[in-house]
């Protein structure tokens, strides 16, 4: 449950309230597509191409493609990575 | 993949596990406390016990949420679940953990609309797509997930969502670690410290433990080599006596944390006087609540919740086991009664669960 699933960002969608920031990104999650919340890191927002770690549907920190492919490893070899993706795919209604 | 092929070169392993046995002094003992469930997951994955030296042992720590939540947190919820306009959403995780009268899977069986979702978003999103019904959403974790929990309160109230629910059973990790130093049966030395969790509060919070307890504490990251270097960093402390916050996942978690996520916290929660923990008892300031502000999105505050309070089975040793006082095996029930199949108890359930990482992976 405490664990995150690298994933790339493909698109960013911005905020229905605030045009001047995006909340929403489209991002690719072990070959899965779907809409993550990027609010967490308004500090420094991620942008198309990077890599951020992701915790129930909230990207948590941005993180180099070296993290994201030792993560995924390791998600792998845990036993977590098919786990992960079932999660994902239960919960497949889109984010608007 | 070279920075991969780091975290798992035997060489560098060795080179870990030949220091550990070179820092373990014969003449002592070493209990060490993981106190992140996915750490407890990844030792018994990788073996790592079998590496160590053995007077230095690894007591498994109070944070899998899934673990410490009493059963009648379940049944209030489940409570909820039985009203035939609500639908109940919660993490797979939470689905066959056992409440004094079945799981949340039981429930659905029997006739309740219960959901998984993979996030809150999720949970919110069905309440906009069913405007008739209420839509609660079991919200549960440490500090790695209440922000996730905030956020989606913050949009619903942006959205003007006014059939969506969270009913909060958040925790925070600093009181259950104060609460396991300050209890009398136990006996550490050090901690590794949780790595997800700390991307959110970053080191600061940890610095009571080594100024008031002298007890070192490295946050750790999930790898083999990462979980053996933290313990190399806590053993060297231990050897020149000394104690201090030592960051190994510093490649993820920053020092100060996630301030963003601390923002979204405590805007929308406040600490409540004290919460019971499975196994750990009632502990003060341990839980979060939804503030007053949010009142129309909190299920506490707006349905009725009956509160109900369960004691765990007398047989079962689950507290025992989630203070490391016991080890998994050492409970009556252990492989017998309490499997992953018919767990009795809830580490038997989450695969962050010290009894279920046991049972899977450890020859006793």
């Amino acid at each position: 449950m405490c664990l995150a699933i690298p994933g790339q960002i493909t698109e960013l969608f911005a905020d229905p309230h605030d045009a001047e920031r995006n909340s929403l990104a489209m991002v690719d999650i072990l070959g899965v597509r779907r809409k993550v919340s990027i609010d967490l890191l308004q500090d420094d927002p991620p942008g198309p191409g990077d890599w951020v770690l992701i915790h129930v549907g909230f990207a948590m920190s941005k993180i180099s493609s070296e993290r994201a492919a030792e993560q995924l490893e390791m998600l792998a070899m845990l036993g977590e990575a098919s786990t992960a993706r079932d999660e994902l795919f239960d919960g497949m209604t889109n984010i608007e | 993949m070279l920075f991969v092929d780091e975290f798992r070169n035997p060489e560098l392993i060795q080179r870990a596990v030949d220091e550990i046995h070179a820092l373990a002094d014969p003449k002592r003992e070493y209990r060490v406390m993981e106190v992140c469930g996915g750490h407890t997951h990844a030792i018994f994955r990788f073996g790592l016990k079998g590496l160590l030296p053995p007077n230095v042992e690894l007591i498994h720590g109070p944070g899998c949420p899934v673990c410490v939540l009493p059963m009648g947190r379940i049944d209030d919820g489940l409570e909820l679940a039985g009203d035939p306009n609500v639908i109940f959403t919660a993490f797979g995780d939470m689905m066959r953990v056992p409440g004094s009268k079945g799981s949340p899977l039981e429930s659905k069986a029997r006739g309740a609309d219960v959901r998984i979702v993979y996030s809150p978003l999720d949970a919110l999103k069905i309440a906009q797509q069913n405007p008739d019904r209420q839509v609660v959403f079991f919200a549960i974790g440490f500090e790695t997930t209440a922000p996730s929990t905030a956020l989606t309160l913050l949009r619903a109230r942006g959205l003007s969502v006014k059939n969506f629910a969270v009913f909060s059973n958040h925790v925070t990790i600093i009181p259950a670690i104060r609460a396991i130093l300050e209890s009398p049966d136990m006996r550490l030395d050090a901690f590794i410290g949780p790595g997800h969790v700390s991307t959110v509060i970053g080191c600061r919070p940890y610095e009571f433990i080594v100024r008031n307890y002298r007890c070192p504490i490295a946050v750790s990251g999930f790898e083999p080599l990462d979980i053996l270097q933290s313990l190399v960093m806590v053993l060297r402390q231990l050897r020149d006596g000394v104690a201090k916050v030592e960051n190994q996942y510093n490649r993820v978690v920053p020092w100060e944390g996630n301030l963003a996520a601390l923002r979204a916290m405590a805007e929308v929660f406040e600490v409540r006087p004290y919460f019971e923990w499975r196994g750990l008892g009632f502990i003060t300031q341990s839980a979060l609540r939804i503030r007053e502000a949010f009142a129309p999105w909190d299920a506490e505050q707006t349905m009725s919740v009956p509160g109900i309070c369960v004691t765990d089975p007398k047989a079962a040793q689950c507290g025992e086991v989630l203070k490391g006082v016991l080890k998994p095996h050492e409970c009556k029930l252990f492989g017998k009664e309490c499997t992953p199949e018919h767990p009795i108890g809830a580490l038997m359930v989450s695969s962050e669960g010290a009894c279920a990482a046991h049972f899977k992976y450890a020859v006793t």
